[in-house]
């Protein structure tokens, strides 16, 4: 359904329990702001609810525009990206813009890509923000031109607006935002505004600096952890060693006995210990004995558990894209080529680790935090608690880091918070806390994936036929949003890049096998890409290998109809200086992937004369279409590089027995400075809608580097992380 | 248990000179060395001063060395810029490395995150003065011959005489430190005192070296 | 029922009381900073002394608080991220917010006041000086092109 069709369904209404479901309501004319100096109650009552007066825009009297994110900024920049637009349609002074996260209010805030809820994902926040934004800043703007207008009795054609200032050139007479905001106030919202053409842009497509970069280098910046005050209670929530054990008994007396320690209680899915402070709380989980009941429990390794991924693929599976007759194909085949490819779990690891603040005082809840998904978190607490769920407010903050991490179907941070919270009853606020070691060990993996990729070649060694088998846990079949993202059972966040990948076979099947477990799986930055490029992209290589061709060549021919996957091809092959020499020992791999709107090639060279894998230089070319911030989006392939090196590298969550064996950065190892490469990006010049950023960049590196090693005369490993395989 | 970290603990000698720094006591500390060793070789063939190969005592080294090679004095002793840790000997996470005064890179000093004590909570090791031992004391990859050469000759071991060494390796507490490792380490499986025994009775033979 | 101490430390030069009822020998600096004293641009990412984000400094060399008893620290001065104020963390500051270093920012003030500690010592730091020095910081966003880039953009800045 609508979310991985990369496009945007009708804004939905929420309800408390029919959030699923949704009725259209109209989109922009709501959200359009009232620019106000002052809150104008009987104004508030038009656009939304009596707290939300303004829901994009506010100016102030002292020239302050405030706008209202109404994404979370992990990091990626939305904050900075949307107050661009609308520093853009408004000509504000870009030193007199301010941001403040939105509220939760779905019917204000609410993400098109997810059918009306609010929330951040799917690299879909500039997609879902890129019109609305500019269209709140435009009607703004019209909003002080016609106060203007009136004020000055000129007609509003002769107004002007720039850097802040309204202005009317024949009659000399100017005012500033803050002078107007009060008269704009009581002028109705325009239904029609006319935006920039891109030919107009001083902002958009050029400099904008982060609104951000000043806080996040001085210490001031606030994140979820941060937000705690002197009463706030710290939790921390013993967790079972396996997934899907449930609290068995447990005996408090000796965490009681640690200073600071207030209460110790059991939430069924594990036991918290409250404390007045983070130490205590650490320190009395320490000395807390926990009886668990394992009998629902995955007690299952890895390497169980990936065996049994292996038998699944022998039998046929879901169909998730097929056409033409693959039996036939491989029935007269001149040669078949099979390949098969394995990738662990993967912990998303952010800087930040979760925590959430619950403040529930009676009929009202107030949660703060890194929240990713307002419209879940709002609804979970909500149903828990038996409030409204417009009594449960949402303060987002700043969050460190996420890849996907903040997110899950069942807002499971928010309902363990809430359920310690309610069986407290403490009246004061609780801050329920992961450590790092909870964030290792705690589940919510990219999943574990088995690919069985087999092509039967012509005797001119085309391809005639492609089979493409997955194997490993649906992130979705369970859970509450089921229905939008699984269809006769295929996962869309399993398949995607997979299914709907741009090689066209004349015989082609792909096919999934959904392999369920108690071990929760999420998605992780790039989610079902993160696999199937592996996979697809390794295999593509290998074909052009068996074939004889050069692998830049080989793909050319497959892609002769799609320009946009050439277009970055060729641009990262020329970059690279693809085909020139490379010393002994070095060779370069190329991988080409779209996901998420956006194109993405990589060039990457590596060297192995060291015998061992030194990764020296990553050439990437990107189309994600128009580009609002380029050195944000240059930013994001940098970051997004190394998060896909780091893994692709040296990360992986083993299972023995059903428990996780990696607990800390020492043993799940995070990239290091001296392990980045250089990162070359380039950006296709385009015209086209946006596309996504966040995710984009991640699929391409580990195929490419798999690709380089054996180009460099090393071994086809089909298995990661790198750092476990013999690559001589 | 005695707390082998801290200032307290020595081990008293009677025929060892007290303290080990200065050049008079170092040089009495040379005289007594001469007087033992030259009563150990009066039997012996090989007539070097400051050790040299006795096959007969050649395994009183043989202890000491065993103390020496144990993770806990080792992994601080390289041959290189880089520490290992742990048990497994592994190289030190993080790139860190010796730095220009062995107390670790500009940035990355060892006192960054190792204290003087033990940190339990934190599952970090520390004690006084933590740092690597300088190069010229660097034993990883010795073989016991040249383990003993190098520990045994001024030139490369602070300019200790054998009294020295063993004043070092008895009241130190870095070196103390092997023996309480605490953190999950394994401590160093000889007991202090007969660690001390063992070097005493080695250097009271001359300190020999093996063949 | 603990008994409650107070332990006087040097912050960005003000004397603070740290009062609390954990041992002082035991106490981590970090949840002085965040929880006794409400200083929060000191972050807790590991709590193991393997990430870098509590990174202060000690009488002006680099410590990690997470694992630095308050005991430890009595009689220093102790700077935090709050409280940079000298050439070089302006210098380190301002190439930071000139490239935009920061993404989600969780582990900037670690790798800030790290790398003005490297600053400090090695002026004009190498490639391999960076590596060194910064190699325990961890960004999990992987800003590290760009924190090289500004390092080198704060070191010629101090020169010129």
């Amino acid at each position: 359904m609508a979310l991985l069709d990369n496009e945007p369904t009708a804004a939905s209404g929420v309800s408390r329990r029919t959030f699923l479901a949704g009725t259209a309501a109209s989109g922009l004319v709501i959200a359009v702001a009232l620019p106000v100096g002052l809150p104008r109650q009987a104004r508030a009552q038009q656009v939304g609810t009596a707290t939300t007066p303004n829901a994009f825009v506010r100016i102030a009297p002292d020239n302050t525009v405030t706008v209202l994110i109404k994404h979370l900024d992990k990091g990626q920049g939305i904050a900075t990206g949307l107050a661009s637009l609308v520093a853009e349609e408004l000509d504000a002074d870009p030193a007199a813009i301010r941001t403040e996260f939105a509220p939760a209010n779905a019917a204000l805030y609410g993400n098109a890509y997810f059918g009306g809820f609010q929330g951040t994902g799917q690299s879909t926040s500039m997609r879902d923000s890129f019109d609305k934004m500019r269209t709140a800043g435009a009607a703004a703007r019209a909003m002080l031109v016609s106060a203007a207008a009136l004020r000055w009795g000129v007609p509003a054609e002769e107004v002007s607006v720039h850097l802040g200032v309204v202005s009317h050139t024949g009659s000399g007479q100017s005012a500033d935002f803050g002078d107007l905001a009060l008269a704009a106030a009581a002028l109705p919202i325009p239904e029609d505004v006319l935006l920039k053409a891109p030919g107009d842009w001083t902002i958009i497509g050029k400099a904008f600096p982060r609104v951000d970069s000043a806080a996040k280098s001085d210490g001031t910046a606030i994140f979820g952890l941060d937000a705690r005050t002197p009463d706030t209670i710290v939790a921390v929530l013993k967790r079972p060693d396996r997934f899907g054990a449930v609290v068995g008994s447990f005996d408090a007396a000796r965490a009681k006995e640690v200073p600071g320690v207030i209460d110790v209680i059991s939430i069924g899915l594990g036991v918290a210990v409250l404390a007045r402070d983070t130490w205590a709380a650490i320190k009395g989980r320490e000395v807390l004995d926990v009886t668990w009941d394992g009998s629902q429990a995955e007690t299952r390794g890895s390497d169980q558990m990936m065996a049994d991924l292996k038998a699944l693929a022998d039998a046929p599976g879901l169909i998730a894209a097929q056409n033409g007759d693959v039996e036939v194909a491989f029935g007269d085949a001149a040669q078949i080529l099979e390949a098969d490819y394995e990738l662990p779990y993967l912990a998303h690891a952010p800087m930040e680790p979760l925590n959430v603040i619950v403040d529930w005082q009676g009929d009202r809840c107030r949660i703060t935090g890194g929240c990713q998904a307002q419209s879940s978190d709002q609804l979970t607490a909500a149903a828990i608690l038996e409030l409204p769920p417009e009594n449960v407010e949402i303060v987002t903050t700043w969050a460190g880091g996420s890849f996907g991490r903040r997110a899950t179907p069942g807002s499971n941070l928010v309902a363990e918070a809430v359920l310690i919270a309610k069986a407290t009853n403490a009246a004061r606020p609780i801050q329920l806390m992961w450590t790092r070691e909870d964030d290792i060990k705690g589940g919510f993996y990219r999943p574990m994936f088995y690919h069985r990729l087999r092509a039967s070649l012509a005797p001119d060694g085309l391809v005639k036929g492609w089979r493409h088998t997955l194997a490993g846990q649906s992130i979705n079949i369970g859970t509450p949003i089921e229905g939008f993202l699984v269809k006769d059972g295929v996962d869309a966040m399993s398949v995607e890049g997979a299914a709907d990948m741009p090689y066209a076979f004349a015989n082609r099947l792909t096919e999934v096998h959904n392999a369920p477990t108690a071990v929760p799986a999420l998605w992780w930055r790039s989610v079902g890409h993160t696999h199937t490029a592996f996979a697809i992209e390794s295999f593509v290589d290998e074909l052009a290998q068996a074939a004889g061709a050069d692998p830049l060549d080989y793909r050319r021919g497959l892609l002769a109809n799609h320009p946009r996957h050439l277009g970055v091809l060729n641009l990262a092959a020329e970059k690279a200086g693809w085909g020139t020499p490379m010393p002994n020992g070095q060779g370069r791999g190329i991988a080409v992937h779209e996901s998420f709107g956006t194109w993405v090639a990589n060039v990457i060279e590596v060297d192995l004369s060291q015998r061992d894998l030194r990764v020296l230089r990553v050439v990437c070319a990107a189309d994600c279409g128009t580009v609002v911030n380029p050195d944000n989006v240059v930013a994001q392939f940098e970051g997004g590089i190394g998060f896909g090196l780091g893994a692709a590298l040296q990360n992986k969550i083993v299972l023995e027995e059903g428990r996780v064996q990696q607990a800390n950065f020492d043993d799940y190892l995070p990239l290091r400075m001296s392990q980045m490469p250089k990162v070359e990006v380039h950006l296709i010049d385009s015209a086209e809608p946006p596309g996504g950023v966040g995710e984009p960049p991640v699929p391409c590196v580990a195929p490419a580097i798999a690709n380089a090693i054996v180009a460099a005369g090393g071994k086809r490993v089909r298995k990661l992380p790198f750092i476990d395989e013999v690559l001589f | 248990m005695t707390d082998l970290n801290g200032p307290g603990h020595k081990t008293e000698r009677r025929w060892l000179p007290k303290g080990r720094t200065g050049p008079m006591a170092a040089a009495l500390g040379v005289a007594l060395a001469a007087v033992l060793f030259a009563s150990a070789v009066s039997s012996q063939s090989d007539g070097a001063l400051s050790g040299g190969t006795l096959s007969g005592d050649a395994d009183l080294f043989g202890p000491v060395a065993n103390v020496l090679e144990h993770p806990r004095c080792m992994n601080c002793h390289p041959r290189s810029d880089v520490p290992l840790q742990t048990d497994q000997r592994r190289i030190h996470q993080m790139n860190i490395q010796r730095g220009p005064a062995d107390l670790g890179a500009p940035g990355a000093p060892c006192a960054a995150c190792h204290g003087s004590a033990n940190r339990e909570f934190a599952g970090v090791p520390g004690a006084p003065h933590w740092q690597l031992a300088p190069l010229s004391m660097g034993w990883q990859g010795l073989n016991r011959t040249e383990l003993c050469r190098a520990l045994t000759d001024p030139a490369l071991n602070g300019g200790r005489d054998l009294a020295a060494l063993v004043e070092h390796m008895s009241a130190d507490p870095l070196v103390l430190w092997g023996w309480a490792p605490g953190v999950d380490l394994t401590p160093v499986p000889v007991p202090h005192s007969d660690f001390v025994d063992q070097l005493t009775a080695w250097a009271e033979a001359g300190g020999p070296c093996p063949d | 029922m603990a008994t409650m101490t107070t332990t006087n430390l040097n912050i960005n030069g003000t004397d603070r009381a740290v009062e609390t009822e954990h041992d002082p020998d035991d106490l981590p600096l970090l949840w002085a900073l965040r929880d006794n004293l409400g200083m929060t641009g000191t972050k807790y990412g590991c709590g193991a002394a393997l990430c870098g984000a509590c990174t202060v400094h000690v009488d002006g060399a680099p410590v990690r608080a997470c694992v630095t008893p308050i005991s430890a620290v009595v009689g220093t001065r102790i700077t935090t991220i709050e409280g940079l104020d000298d050439p070089v963390g302006k210098a380190i500051q301002n190439a930071w917010r000139e490239l935009d270093v920061a993404q989600c920012g969780y582990c900037q003030s670690g790798q800030i006041m790290t790398a003005v500690a490297l600053l400090a010592a090695v002026p004009t730091p190498t490639d391999a000086d960076i590596d060194l020095a910064m190699d325990g910081i961890v960004c999990r966003c992987a800003t590290y092109v760009r924190i090289r880039a500004a390092i080198h953009r704060a070191a010629e800045t101090l020169k010129g």
